[in-house]
């Protein structure tokens, strides 16, 4: 099972979270403005990418707090980790956190090593 | 007394034949080229030939045939959906399936043993008679039966009272059933095949050449062929291919893990699926239980899913079929899925007017194949969509005409 970062409690394992979809979705400005078209657009349209794609998650039995990703779709390594409201990264960037779990064991070692690289516990 | 005679597994299939197509080299233009070699693709390339004569047909596939979805599905076939448009739809299909052993003149193995939609509260026990009384309006045979019923088609289920999620009752579909999907694709292959239609493997369509409002063929990793039609039919990669033409269709793929267990005696006499505890199960002709979960929740291009996903599916199927808990698990998988916002497909017209879209099938495309192939032929062959599949085109997420099957789709979206 892959470990994920969250950004206040730090690596938990996938099952704790839920999934959001794409995340940085605006609310339309002037919704009144919207025809048929931008609406369906607003309401059903996601991009749907084989790579890097940011999106929504949240830490469901952990903090309960929502915060976005970048992850690649085709080999689910988390790549970025940041709060909501913040802009998308433009590389992957996991820095090293002061809550990462000491090297105990090899699987601890193991994502030690990986906190400076994509997250990947499969 | 005699005992029984063991039973050789897989003893009464057919045998793999040694030859079923030819792998040609591609023609610089085709009347049509099909994007996709899975189950829809080659289907509408056999109905093409078959319902209106046009042989000029390539069938361009990234990887081998059917080895898609159309190799990681579970081979269930109902059409017990809850809208007219749908159930419509896969009734036809069920009608084809009917026939299509001796359409094909090749074994498919299409076994109608019935599925079992359970429900295990007093609001599953509403939809699910809501759902039986709109098939029969349809002309769909299904009718509710109640736990003891339930226990009598399949009687390894447990209907004790006393479990987290009891068995109230199932919505039952007898002509229901499940078929040899390789079967099923080979047989397609083979008889598009003979009828002269190349069936290109090995080559990736990567993008269209376009000339005003027409598409005058497809860029391949082995250069481009030309086209007089395209039609679509490459599931969760449609949309990577229609980007580029400003046409976006609002598909998310999901990973959809599906499993085996060992080889076992016949215990399993039907199809049971539950839509709330996420796990459907038939038995293979050779033995195997067949077991499929939601889709995960995340996006995923991978053929692969997380582990807590099949405990949560085995989880549910030790406490369905209690029988279950000592079988060996043989292998699991993951196929990729293409979800739309109502759970139903996406079929029909494109701004370009010689481009055809086929997808979004989500997790029900297997048991949709002959009727998709039939109607997406007629679409394509015609540049009119086959009525049965009219109300399914891409407009109806502007217009608000949404068939909502997330219910119906037995399957988590």
């Amino acid at each position: 099972m892959q470990l994920i970062d969250c950004p206040w409690c730090g690596p938990r394992e996938e099952n704790e979270f839920g999934y959001g979809g794409e995340a940085h979705i605006a609310y339309p400005e002037n919704p009144a403005e919207l025809d048929d078209t931008e609406w369906a657009h607003y309401v059903f349209f996601r991009d749907n990418p084989q790579g890097a794609f940011a999106e929504r998650w949240v830490h469901t039995v952990g903090c309960r707090r929502w915060f976005n990703a970048v992850r690649d779709t085709v080999t689910y390594r988390f790549l970025a980790v940041y709060p909501i409201g913040a802009p998308r990264p433009d590389v992957p960037v996991l820095a090293p956190r002061a809550s990462a779990p000491a090297a105990a064991s090899p699987d601890h070692d193991a994502h030690a090593v990986a906190a400076l690289e994509p997250t990947d516990a499969r | 007394m005699t005992r029984p005679t063991p039973r050789t597994p897989g003893a009464e299939l057919p045998k793999h034949p040694t030859h079923l197509w030819n792998s040609p080299e591609p023609r610089r233009h085709y009347d049509v080229v099909v994007v996709g070699g899975g189950g829809h693709g080659l289907a509408t390339a056999y109905y093409l030939v078959k319902n209106h004569g046009i042989t000029d047909v390539a069938v361009i596939e990234r990887g081998w045939l059917a080895g898609g979805n159309m190799a990681r599905n579970t081979t269930i076939i109902r059409s017990n959906y809850l809208w007219d448009e749908s159930s419509n739809f896969y009734d036809h299909a069920l009608d084809l399936w009917e026939g299509l052993e001796d359409d094909l003149e090749y074994p498919i193995l299409f076994s109608q043993r019935g599925v079992l939609n359970l429900a295990h509260t007093l609001q599953d026990v509403r939809d699910s008679r809501r759902r039986v009384e709109a098939n029969r309006l349809n002309r769909v045979d299904a009718e509710w039966v109640d736990a003891d019923g339930v226990k009598e088609i399949c009687p390894i289920v447990n209907t004790s009272d006393d479990i987290r999620y009891p068995v109230l009752g199932a919505t039952y579909q007898p002509s229901a059933g499940i078929a040899k999907h390789d079967y099923v694709a080979w047989g397609f292959a083979r008889k598009a095949a003979e009828a002269g239609v190349h069936l290109i493997q090995d080559t990736q369509v990567t993008g269209f050449l376009t000339e005003g409002d027409r598409v005058t063929g497809v860029r391949t990793s082995r250069g481009d062929i030309g086209a007089g039609r395209v039609a679509l039919a490459a599931a969760g990669r449609t949309a990577t291919l229609t980007d580029e033409l400003g046409i976006r269709i609002p598909i998310q793929s999901h990973p959809l893990q599906a499993l085996v267990s060992e080889l076992l005696e016949p215990v399993h006499p039907t199809v049971v699926m539950s839509n709330a505890v996420h796990v459907y199960v038939s038995q293979a002709h050779k033995g195997e239980l067949v077991m499929g979960a939601g889709v995960d929740a995340f996006n995923g291009f991978g053929q692969r899913g997380p582990f807590h996903i099949i405990e949560r599916q085995m989880a549910a199927a030790v406490e369905l079929f209690p029988v279950f808990a000592r079988a060996h698990l043989l292998r699991t998988w993951g196929g990729v899925v293409d979800v739309t916002p109502d759970a139903s497909p996406i079929v029909g017209l494109t701004p370009y007017e010689n481009l055809f879209l086929n997808c979004g099938w989500g997790t029900g495309g297997f048991k949709a194949t002959p009727g998709i192939g039939d109607t997406f032929a007629h679409t394509v062959a015609t540049g009119t969509p086959h009525p049965l599949v009219a109300p399914f085109a891409l407009d109806r997420f502007v217009s608000g005409r949404l068939v909502d099957e997330h219910g119906a789709a037995a399957v988590a979206h």
